[in-house]
């Protein structure tokens, strides 16, 4: 234990800066908490990411990634872009559930599924002008040149449109973190707002990345190309969306059952219960769906090939399978199920995807698009610095747990006593996912 | 009632701006302006197109060496045109060049979304390059594959034939069609060039196929050929079907307003239905803070 006491008092920004960003700790004490291995590997690949990225704008794309001619969209696209956004879809879908279905008993998720939602935009949009030939380009659709006529002028301003309202929902927690009152009780006065916007900016966006694809009907292999994909796309984003919700509750399980409490504790149990029996369904109308397209099709003779079996593979084993196990698992009361039939459905949102944008994209010509090694190095760059953000948040902002001075009711009071600043999340609390910072 | 009215101003300034951005319809369809008649069964090979086209874009000159015909080419991103050849049952040697066909209801322009790649009423479909962002969604859109990127610059743009649009600002034909010697690219009025073809078919029944390619295809083309082989054999794409493209997504976009309209006011009703059943007990008559 130090002697704090007898020190002269602090400076106050240097004790904000102790206070808000690291943890409590001083630099010292802070920077040696980071060195883990987790850390390591972390500092490893964003360094080495970012190095690819520097190099691929001073050489052009055809330096790092294997996209030619033929192939205009690879892994940077279909997962950075496609994925990022499907799997951000916690953010409206539990927005919309407590806020505007007033499912009071979600609330406790739905700060994490908001910042989720923000963060995977904000990296699927760096993923997008790693991507892009020209990124300081990026707000030419949104303010120069309008193609109305786009799908991807639609996605460009539904995806910037809901960045701030992603931010905007996001910014409570920011404001109680800052300490900042006014401002706090102005952000949320405007929740509903936000959360009907949200919903319409993403049911828009989202069912539009799949429609991005009605162009090419000579392209997309036959029994991914429907017109109703942009139904495809909407409705399996709920399912992406809830299953992480899912995940990454599991992930801070710790801290929700700390807090626990015998007036109003937050049951993480009846709560992942609840989702996995709405993803059950959601998965199922997905499945009815995507079979509906096919009888609309009608290439049933495709699913003798190869690529008929894997879309076999992807509708019955990641779509139906979950559906059912969700529903199995849900009924019994299962939470340990449900958590790993999530990851199971999540995969199957990252298959459909990387199936529809690179899989089963160009099936009948020659040339096979396989990302480079250096593109899968700037995907993980960019995952990696999404959860690096997430946990930097996640420790120092009332996101899993609802801070003390702005608790309506009285449960957390004690807590604040204690101190005269802000209560902060206390170090022992912080979220690890994996590693330390 | 506040609520109500609320609601419904909501859903009123949604609808405006509903109908601002909903999609234009297709206003460029109307005027097929030019095109050029490539009757395959006139081409001797030269590739003097392949070379004018390179003088007048100020590209690297094409190969001397008639070796290159020997693969399938394809255009790049420095060789706007490129002819193809393939030989038929009899023996014979036919060859095709390719190149942006110029479509009446582009897929490229529909799919930029900032206007880069743009249908002009007289014709040909230009890169405005001040304005692309490398998005290279005309490149996924495009069923010819025509456009292309400049994958090895740090600034790239799309390259692909313009049909000499400057040229034919200032009454100059495409440079192609200027120095073509054997009459296979005839340059004109597209409804004139039609009535050429199928004049061509009807007179010489056995010299060619039946089929005008880039009449129908992809919803039409300035760009007409006339073949006695498959027109697949010669490079171009048999499975494109002869819907425009712009047609695909219009339904999708079409959702927009609807969604934008309808979304709001169902989403606030059902916010009230759930209110008002938690009772009045929950937010005690005061204003409720969502966030608590």
């Amino acid at each position: 234990m130090r002697e704090t006491a007898t020190l002269p008092a602090p400076a106050p920004a240097r004790e904000w800066v102790r206070e808000k960003l690291l943890l409590g700790l001083d630099l010292g004490d802070y920077v040696r908490s980071l060195k883990t291995g987790g850390n390591a590997l972390a500092f490893l690949i964003v360094v080495s990411g970012l190095a690819v990225i520097a190099y691929r704008f001073a050489k052009g794309l055809g330096s790092v990634t294997n996209l030619s001619q033929t192939t205009p969209w690879g892994l940077w696209v279909g997962l950075d872009v496609l994925c990022g956004v499907a799997l951000a879809a916690g953010g409206y879908t539990l927005a919309a559930a407590v806020y505007i279905f007033g499912l009071e008993q979600y609330r406790p998720v739905v700060r994490p599924a908001v910042l989720t939602g923000f963060l995977g935009y904000l990296f699927a949009v760096f993923g997008l002008l790693v991507d892009l030939g020209q990124p300081w380009r990026l707000p030419y659709p949104l303010f120069y040149k309008h193609g109305v006529s786009s799908v991807m002028f639609e996605v460009g301003w539904c995806v910037f449109l809901y960045l701030i309202v992603l931010f905007l929902e996001f910014a409570p927690a920011l404001f109680e973190w800052l300490g900042l009152r006014g401002l706090r009780r102005r952000a949320a006065e405007i929740t509903i707002g936000l959360t009907v916007f949200g919903v319409v900016l993403s049911t828009l966006h989202q069912s539009s990345l799949g429609a991005l694809f009605l162009m090419a009907p000579g392209r997309l292999h036959p029994l991914w190309y429907s017109p109703f994909i942009p139904i495809f796309f909407f409705v399996s984003s709920i399912a992406a969306g809830l299953s992480m919700v899912i995940i990454e509750s599991a992930l801070s399980h710790r801290i929700f059952r700390d807090q626990a409490d015998p007036e109003r504790g937050v049951d993480l149990d009846a709560i992942t219960l609840g989702l996995g029996r709405g993803a059950a369904v959601v998965l199922f109308s997905s499945f009815f769906l995507r079979l509906q397209g096919l009888a609309e099709g009608g290439h049933w003779a495709q699913l003798r090939t190869g690529y008929g079996l894997l879309f076999l593979i992807e509708l019955v084993g990641f779509v139906l399978l979950p559906s059912f196990l969700f529903a199995r698992a849900a009924r019994r009361g299962d939470v340990s199920s449900v958590r790993l039939v999530a990851v199971l459905a999540v995969l199957g949102v990252v298959l459909n995807r990387l199936n529809v944008s690179l899989v089963a994209f160009d099936w009948n010509r020659p040339a096979r698009y396989v990302p480079s090694g250096l593109e899968v190095l700037v995907s993980l760059t960019i995952i990696t610095l999404g959860i690096l953000s997430f946990r930097f948040i996640v420790n120092r902002m009332p996101i899993l747990r609802p801070h003390p001075q702005f608790a309506s009711d009285g449960y957390t009071q004690r807590l604040t006593s204690e101190r005269g600043g802000s209560p902060p999340l206390h170090s022992g609390d912080r979220v690890h996912l994996g590693h330390r910072g | 009632m506040k609520l109500a009215r609320r609601t419904f101003l909501k859903a009123a300034g949604v609808a405006g701006v509903a109908s601002i951005v909903s999609p234009a319809t297709a206003a460029v369809r109307a005027a097929a302006g030019r095109g050029v008649l490539v009757d395959t069964t006139l081409c001797v090979g030269c590739r003097g197109c392949e070379a004018a086209c390179s003088e007048a874009n100020n590209l690297p000159a094409p190969a001397g060496d008639s070796a290159v015909l020997e693969g399938r080419r394809s255009t790049t991103p420095t060789a706007f045109t490129v002819v193809n050849q393939a030989t038929a049952a009899s023996g014979a040697v036919r060859y095709a060049k390719s190149q942006c066909l110029h479509c009446l209801d582009p897929a490229c322009a529909s799919a930029c979304p900032v206007r880069a790649l743009e249908k002009t009423a007289s014709g040909p479909v230009v890169y405005h390059r001040d304005r692309c962002m490398g998005c290279r969604y005309c490149m996924v859109a495009c069923p010819f594959g025509v456009p292309k990127y400049e994958y090895d610059r740090p600034v790239p743009y799309v390259r692909k034939c313009s049909f000499c649009a400057e040229r034919q600002a200032a009454g100059k034909p495409p440079a192609c069609t200027e120095v073509c010697p054997s009459g296979a690219l005839l340059f004109g009025d597209r409804e004139q060039l039609l009535e050429t073809a199928r004049t061509r078919i009807y007179q010489n029944p056995d010299r060619y196929l039946h089929h005008v390619y880039g009449e129908h295809e992809a919803g039409g083309t300035a760009w007409l050929y006339l073949s006695d082989l498959p027109f697949e054999s010669l490079g171009l794409p048999a499975d494109v079907g002869t819907g425009s493209y712009p047609e695909l997504t219009r339904g999708a976009l079409s959702a927009v307003p609807l969604v934008l309209t309808l979304w709001p006011p169902l989403l606030m009703s059902l916010y009230t239905f759930a209110k008002n059943r938690r009772g009045p007990d929950e937010t005690g008559g005061q204003k409720e803070d969502p966030h608590a």
